[in-house]
């Protein structure tokens, strides 16, 4: 299977096979006018298989929330056609309105200004916490 | 500015400094009784308590202070839709020192991060309530002599029980401390308490649904209430409440120096025959509770002047 590449735009790499739809979701991607391919389980020397994301647009996608996801994805950034950056995202210690806290008795159930942020409160359980009640991401 | 929103803010150190001013206070009030003339204390309660806002107050004023009151969100501008950053806003402009207390989880750090003068987190929702721990840390500290080598049991509503929360993460940092667990099955502690705090400080603890059977172990017991604010079901409220009750004949196999403690209100959990035994040390927890908010408010105030 073919896609075209792309001349200025945003290519979310190395994505763990079966992730890219979460991302695609959690980076409101259906809101793009522009092309998004969304190429699964493409064959990986490295990974076995992965995930691909294809902007072809030059947006400003959250890398917290990619690394929320899959902290091992890469975001390339290309321009003319050529790859001019490549990001390494890893573990992002804060999450910024990637989340939204699902306990009903914080305060950012009644107060829709705030930001949803949450914390990563274990490392190795990947576990986050909302910073202002505590409560488990889900 | 220095606020405190969780008991965690202050370090062992500091909670050793607070109770050595709160016995001072104790030994010397005549010493104390000017130092906050001229400061405000607001107490901005957005959900109802007796203790907690009287405590407040009576503090700052044994301090020679005043105290400005809101005593139910009805009655503020919270019932127009102010947002807790705008009420913190405002209230900086007409007092020294903030103590909050409001329904949603976090709303005091919100009102910490947008006021100018310090606030203390007086409780919100079923998360924290710091100042209740301080007292409980000077009630032990004052029955017990100090805060190693004893057996703790927790017993009622550990879910939802903030203090019980606040508590055991407090005491988790001294040695020697052992912690037992008695609740229904539907209350137990939250199990990332139990990781975070517990397992994570190497502190040993138990499991049980049964009182009598740990009762002879303990040196302190912490009784809390079931409390119908915390449930969105009534019936399980209905079904809970009663689970643990108190009385003078399940003492018989306590030892002599239990210490009874309990944040109150109480409503069943405790019988009324207990309040005349010695080991009953609930009542004094409230006052100790005035002294540690007075020792509290003196030193953010001091530290605000910084």
């Amino acid at each position: 299977m073919n896609v075209d590449s792309i001349q200025n735009g945003i290519v979310i790499d190395h994505i763990s096979a079966g992730n890219s739809m979460k991302l695609y979701e959690l980076l409101d991607l259906d809101r793009l006018d522009c092309c998004v391919a969304l190429i699964k389980n493409v064959t990986s020397r490295k990974m076995g298989k992965k995930d691909i994301i294809k902007i072809d647009a030059d947006i400003h996608v959250n890398l917290d929330a990619i690394g929320y996801v899959d902290p091992e994805a890469t975001v390339n950034v290309i321009k003319d056609g050529q790859l001019v950056e490549k990001k390494v995202i890893g573990t992002p210690q804060t999450l910024t309105n990637v989340l939204k806290c699902k306990n009903p008795r914080c305060i950012t159930s009644c107060e829709q200004e705030l930001d949803h942020i949450f914390r990563l409160s274990d490392s190795s359980a990947k576990i986050y916490r909302c910073i202002y009640c505590e409560t488990k991401a889900k | 500015m220095r606020s405190l929103i969780d008991i965690r803010d202050l370090s062992t150190q500091e909670i050793d400094e607070l109770i050595k001013t709160a016995c001072d206070i104790i030994e010397n009030p005549e010493k104390y009784s000017e130092k906050c003339r001229g400061k405000k204390l607001a107490t901005l309660f957005f959900e109802p308590s007796t203790r907690t806002r009287l405590s407040f107050e009576a503090a700052m004023y044994e301090l020679g202070g005043n105290v400005l009151s809101v005593s139910s969100g009805s009655s503020s501008s919270a019932a127009k839709g102010e947002s807790v950053a705008d009420t913190a806003k405002t209230v900086s402009c007409y007092a020294d020192i903030i103590a909050m207390r409001h329904p949603k989880e976090g709303a005091p750090f919100v009102a910490a991060a947008n006021a100018t003068i310090p606030v203390i987190n007086a409780g919100d929702g079923g998360h924290n309530h710091p100042t209740q721990t301080l007292a409980d840390l000077l009630t032990i500290y004052r029955e017990k002599g100090g805060f190693n080598n004893l057996t703790i049991g927790f017993c009622g509503d550990l879910k939802f029980g903030r203090t019980v929360h606040s508590l055991i993460s407090a005491m988790s940092r001294y040695t020697g401390i052992k912690i037992v667990l008695i609740s229904p099955l539907e209350l137990k502690l939250p199990s990332y308490i139990k990781k975070d705090v517990l397992k994570k400080n190497g502190i040993p603890y138990s499991q049980t649904t049964d009182l009598l059977s740990v009762m002879p172990e303990l040196d302190i017991l912490y009784m809390t209430r079931v409390q119908r604010e915390r449930f969105f079901n009534e019936e399980d409220y209905l079904r809970l409440k009663d689970s643990y009750i108190l009385d003078v004949k399940k003492l018989e196999t306590a030892k002599p120096d239990l210490c009874v403690m309990h944040p109150l209100p109480r409503v069943n959990e405790i019988s009324v025959a207990v309040d005349s035994d010695p080991r009953a040390c609930y009542f004094k927890q409230v006052l100790n509770g005035k002294y540690m908010r007075m020792a509290l408010i003196l030193k953010l105030l001091e530290e605000a002047e910084k």
